[in-house]
């Protein structure tokens, strides 16, 4: 049963006490062992794939060594029979013989390497998943019990004090009311400052027409229209 | 980053003209936990928990028996349909009491979490007052 299917059974019993562990303390270090276990399989499989990596192109090489030297030996043997040397052909086409077997030998091994690559491959792919799936769901069970604990840190401090006892509403009152008064302040602080500047006289000033009103345009244009005319 | 030490950043800190109180509640030999309050608002108080993974931040609204009994349901399905839409936080239940909580990497930067903070409040004092319609009086 995957851990999440544990817990939604668990909470959905809600018989439990308060604090009681879902899964308890043996069973997590059950858990991380067989993680860490995993995870050393891995780290093995991981090794013995490089080294099945290596021994692979070391034999692709050779391979592609005995292709040359049957090759060069084919030319020779053509060399030779061109000289009327039957014999030493013969002799040559047997050194092919012995390159070709030993090639055909080196081929079956290196089939043999490449099948346990695609196998090691698939171990280390199916390892990971699982290393991946097994912290994942550890996860869930330790994070549901740090929450636990922290619950009881918490309510045990709520407890002993006592504006947790209000309920949300007022909570939300008092809050309310804070910004409210923050507001406030914050708009009495404005008016005060306007005041002390006195930019407020001299606005309403302004607004009456008395004292630095700045001039407007057509007041300008009349004036400069009366310098023409005269 | 270590709990204390996030709350002795905190303590001289100021973000998005918001500023921290926190201290840690001491739990001896168990989980940590750091009681943080932004803005002052300390009838939400937020409670930071670090794990091996993550960094929990959780605010408590109100209790299961605050709820309307005949408005349950669609209290719970309005916070639920509520959960994606409201920013960096989720709704949640723990024991008899629904709180909001968000979960951060423990990699994550002092901006980032202070950025969690603020944001957890807000949506706090937003929720409740959402959610005030489904309380009793």
């Amino acid at each position: 049963m995957s851990i999440l299917k544990k817990l939604f059974t668990a909470v959905r019993g809600g018989a439990r006490e308060a604090g009681q562990a879902i899964v308890d303390a043996n069973g997590i270090r059950i858990f991380e062992q067989e993680i860490a276990d995993a995870q050393n399989a891995l780290q093995r499989a991981k090794k013995s794939l490089t080294e099945v990596m290596a021994k692979e192109m070391q034999t692709k090489r050779k391979i592609s060594a005995l292709d040359a030297s049957i090759a060069e030996h084919e030319a020779y043997a053509g060399q030779a029979l061109e000289k009327g040397n039957e014999a030493l052909a013969l002799e040559i086409a047997e050194k092919i013989g012995d390159f070709e077997a030993e090639k055909a030998e080196n081929e079956e091994v290196l089939a043999g390497f490449s099948n346990h690559i695609v196998q090691l491959k698939q171990q280390v792919k199916e390892a990971e998943k699982s290393i991946k799936e097994n912290q994942r769901q550890l996860t869930m069970v330790k994070t549901t019990e740090s929450v636990q604990q922290a619950t009881m840190a918490v309510n045990s401090t709520l407890n002993t004090n006592s504006s947790s006892m209000t309920s949300a509403r007022e909570s939300l009152e008092r809050i309310k009311q804070r910004q409210q008064d923050r507001q406030d302040q914050l708009g009495a602080a404005k008016q005060l400052e306007a005041d002390t500047n006195g930019d407020d006289l001299k606005a309403k000033m302004a607004e009456a027409g008395i004292g630095d009103t700045s001039p407007k345009s057509a007041d300008i244009l009349a004036r400069i229209k009366a310098k023409q005319n005269s | 980053m270590e709990l204390n030490e996030l709350s002795i950043k905190l303590a001289s800190f100021e973000t998005e003209g918001v500023s921290f109180e926190s201290f840690l509640i001491a739990n001896e030999g168990e989980q940590d936990v750091l009681q943080v309050i932004v803005d002052g608002n300390d009838e939400l108080p937020i409670f930071v928990t670090q794990t091996e993974e993550q960094l929990l931040c959780i605010s408590y609204l109100f209790a299961e028996d605050e709820v309307q009994a005949d408005m349950r349901n669609e209290l719970n399905e309005t916070l639920l349909r509520l959960n994606v839409p409201i920013p960096l936080s989720a709704f949640a239940k723990i024991d008899d009491k629904y709180a909001i909580f968000g979960a951060l990497s423990v990699n994550s930067s002092f901006d980032d979490i202070t950025h969690e903070l603020v944001t957890l409040a807000d949506n706090a004092i937003d929720a409740l007052e959402a959610v005030t319609i489904y309380l009793n009086d």
